[in-house]
C-alpha cells in the first residue's frame, strides 16, 4: 500500500486540499468488474428472452435464427463470465487483501459485526457519520458475498448444468455439471432456479449502482473512480 | 420345466419358426440401438441362455402402463415377452387367480432364486402399515419386499413405480413411495412415463431377459438408450424454436403452422424421454405433433411442478401462487422503490443538514 500526498495550486493560488489515497484495487480486479458487468448486463437481458421470448418471426423457419442468436449470445457471455471468475479466484489468491474481501465473511469476528451494525445504522440514518474504510465496508462485503459471489457460483454451476442438456450426456459439461441432477432430478427445478438466481443480481445490480453513487457523495472516500483507476481517495484527514 | 430350458427351447415349443426368432433378433436389436453384429449376440443369448422368468407386479397404479405395453407397435416382440417366453405372473391380464395365482410366486421365489426380474408398475403406500393397497390379502409394500429378496433386478414401470407420480403428489395422503425409496439392495431400472412408450418398455424387457444384465442407466437410473436426450432434441419443431417461431394462443396462425409450443409451456426442454422419436401408436404421433405440448409426465413430480401450461415451477413458499419471474420482478420492484425512498430521505437529510451547519 503506498499513500502519496497531492499538493498543488492553481493559476489563482488556490489550493488544493490534501487528498491521501490508496491503491486498492489492482488491475485484474477492476478489469473483472467490468467485464463481469458488462457480461451479467449480456446474460439477464438474452436469458428472460430465452425465457420469455420476442414475439414470433414472419417468414420460413429456414430463413430464422433468432432465437439461436439469443441463445448462442446467452452461452458465450456465460462463458467469459465463467472464465473471468475462475481467474478473479485465481487473483483472489495470489492479489492483494482486498482481491479477497468478496469471497468470505469473518462471522468470527465480533468488530466485523459491529460495525456492520454501524453501517446498517448509517443507512438507516441513525449514525451521523460512517466509518473510513480502504477496502469495501462489513454491509457490503456482507451483501457482496451473497448477493453475488455465491449468486455467480450459482449461476455458472446451474447454466453449466443447463447448457449439457443441449450438448448432450458425452459431454465434459455434463461430466463437470450433471451432479445439479442428482440433486434436482427434474430440470424445470433448475430453470426456475437459475431464474431466480438472475433477479437476485439483478436486485443486487440496482442497489450496487445506487449505493455507490450515494456513496461517492456521501461518504469519507472515493468510491465509482476508484473502480476505474484502482485509487481510493480520502476526503478527510479524520481518523476511522 | 427344466430349469436348463432357453428361451430358444421356449420360442421353439410354441411353433415359431426359426425364420421368425431371427426376424424378431435383428427387429429388436435394431430397435435397441445395437449395431450390426447386434442380432447375431441376441440370436445366441436367446438360443444358450437359461430363460429369465418376468414377474409383473402391480401397486397403487392405473393400469396404463400395461395398456401401453400389450400395445407395443412390435406385435412379436410384445407376443414373444407376454405370451411365450417370459412373463409368469401378472395379476392385471394372467388366467390364473387367488391361491393358484399367488402359488406361482412361491414357485418362483424358490425355483429361480435370484434369477428373476421383478417388474413393478405403481407404488407401494407406507401409510398407516401399508393399508392403503392390500394386494393378495397382506399390504403391498410387504408383497414387494418379500418378492424383491430373491429378484435379480426390478424394472420400475412408470411415472409411479419411478418417481411417485399422482399418487404421491403433495400432500400424499397415503405416503405413496417409489420403488427406489423402498428397495435400496437389488438393481433398479426406471422406465418412466404416465405411460412410458410401449416399444421402450418391450425394449428394455426383451434387454434385461436376453442378456441377463441392466443395460447402461443414467444418473436418474434410467436406460440411456432411451432416456439419454430431451423431447425438445429432437422435436420436428425445433426448427421454429431456433427460428424464434410460436405458437402464442390455442388456434392462432402459429399453431395452425405447427410452429414451436415453448411459449404454451411445451416441458419438452426439460423432458427426458423417446416420444419425439419412437412416437405413439405404431409410431403415428405423440402429443406435440398434435398440437399440445409436452406436459413432461417422465420426469420427478410432474404433478407438483405447477400448471402444464407454464414453463417455471410454482412456487407456493410465500403464501401465494407465483413462479420465479413473477417474485424476481415483484422483489425489483419493491428494492427499486426502495432505492427512491431511500434517496429521497439522503437528500432530504443533507439539505437540512447543510442548513444546521450554516445555521450554527
Amino acid at each position: 500500500m503506498s499513500y502519496s500526498e497531492t499538493k498543488a495550486a492553481d493559476a489563482h493560488g488556490e489550493q488544493a486540499i490534501d487528498r491521501k489515497s490508496v491503491y486498492v484495487y489492482e488491475a485484474p480486479v477492476r478489469i473483472w468488474h467490468w467485464v463481469n458487468a458488462l457480461a451479467i448486463l449480456t446474460l439477464a437481458l438474452t436469458g428472460y428472452f430465452i425465457g420469455s421470448p420476442l414475439p414470433s418471426q414472419p417468414g420460413e423457419a429456414s430463413a430464422n435464427f433468432l432465437m439461436g442468436y439469443i441463445r448462442f449470445t446467452h452461452f458465450a457471455a456465460g462463458q467469459v463470465l465463467a472464465i473471468f471468475l475462475i481467474l478473479r479466484v485465481y487473483w483472489a489468491i495470489v492479489g492483494n487483501k482486498h482481491a479477497r474481501q468478496i469471497f468470505y465473511v469473518p462471522f468470527w469476528s465480533g468488530r466485523f459485526w459491529s460495525e456492520w451494525l454501524h453501517e446498517v445504522k448509517w443507512y438507516t440514518f441513525l449514525a451521523r457519520q460512517p466509518k473510513k474504510y480502504v477496502g469495501h465496508n462489513p454491509l457490503a462485503q456482507f451483501t457482496m458475498f451473497f448477493m453475488v459471489t455465491l449468486p455467480l457460483f450459482f449461476m455458472v454451476i446451474t447454466g453449466f448444468a443447463l447448457y449439457s442438456e443441449g450438448t448432450g450426456r458425452d459431454s465434459w459439461e455434463y461430466k463437470l455439471f450433471g451432479w445439479v441432477f442428482s440433486i434436482f432430478p427434474n430440470s424445470q427445478d433448475v430453470h426456475t432456479l437459475h431464474h431466480l438466481g438472475m433477479w437476485v443480481i439483478l436486485t443486487f445490480v440496482m442497489v450496487h449502482i445506487y449505493v455507490a453513487v450515494r456513496e461517492d457523495i456521501m461518504s469519507r472516500q472515493s468510491i465509482i473512480s476508484s473502480m476505474i483507476s484502482g485509487e481510493r481517495l480520502f476526503k478527510d484527514e479524520e481518523d476511522d | 420345466m427344466a430349469a436348463t430350458e432357453t428361451f430358444y427351447d421356449v420360442i421353439r415349443r410354441q411353433g415359431i419358426t426359426r425364420r421368425s426368432f431371427t426376424k424378431f433378433c435383428s427387429l429388436t436389436a435394431a430397435s435397441l440401438g445395437f449395431g450390426p453384429s447386434g442380432a447375431k449376440a441376441m440370436e445366441q443369448a436367446l438360443e444358450t441362455k437359461e430363460r429369465v422368468p418376468v414377474i409383473w407386479m402391480h401397486g397403487l397404479e392405473c393400469t396404463c402402463c400395461s395398456e401401453s405395453f400389450i400395445r407395443s407397435a412390435h406385435p412379436l416382440v410384445k407376443d414373444v415377452i407376454l405370451s411365450m417366453i417370459s412373463l409368469d405372473y401378472d395379476d392385471t391380464i394372467m388366467a390364473a387367480a387367488g391361491k393358484q395365482a399367488e402359488a406361482i410366486l412361491e414357485e418362483t421365489k424358490a425355483k429361480y432364486k435370484g434369477k428373476y426380474i421383478l417388474a413393478v408398475e405403481g407404488n407401494p403406500p407406507l401409510n398407516e402399515d401399508g393399508m392403503f393397497c392390500i394386494d393378495g390379502g397382506r399390504p403391498f409394500v410387504e408383497k414387494l419386499k418379500w418378492m424383491a429378496e430373491d429378484a435379480m433386478a426390478i424394472i420400475a414401470w412408470g411415472a409411479c413405480a419411478s418417481w411417485g407420480c399422482v399418487q404421491a403428489a403433495k400432500p400424499n395422503p397415503t405416503q405413496a413411495t417409489p420403488i427406489d425409496k423402498v428397495i435400496k439392495d437389488k438393481p433398479i431400472i426406471k422406465v418412466p412415463g404416465c405411460p412410458p412408450i410401449a416399444e421402450v418398455m418391450t425394449g428394455v424387457v426383451t434387454f434385461i431377459t436376453t442378456f441377463g444384465r441392466l443395460p447402461e442407466l443414467d444418473r436418474q437410473g434410467r436406460p440411456q438408450m432411451f432416456y439419454s436426450q430431451r423431447i425438445h432434441d429432437k422435436c420436428y419443431r425445433r426448427p421454429h424454436f431456433d427460428a424464434g417461431q410460436f405458437v402464442e394462443e390455442w388456434d392462432d396462425e402459429g399453431a395452425r403452422k405447427g410452429y414451436c409450443l415453448y411459449k404454451m409451456g411445451c416441458k419438452g426442454p426439460t423432458t427426458y424421454n423417446a416420444c419425439s422419436t419412437v412416437r405413439w401408436n405404431n409410431g403415428v404421433s405423440f402429443p406435440i405433433q398434435s398440437g399440445h405440448g409436452c406436459i413432461g409426465c417422465s420426469e420427478d413430480g410432474f404433478w407438483d411442478k405447477g400448471s402444464f401450461y407454464d414453463r417455471l415451477t410454482t412456487i407456493n413458499q410465500f403464501g401465494i401462487e407465483a413462479n420465479a419471474d413473477q417474485i424476481g420482478r415483484t422483489a425489483a420492484g419493491v428494492v427499486g422503490a426502495g432505492i427512491v425512498a431511500h434517496a429521497a430521505i439522503t437528500a432530504v437529510k443533507r439539505v437540512t443538514t447543510k442548513r444546521e451547519k450554516t445555521d450554527a
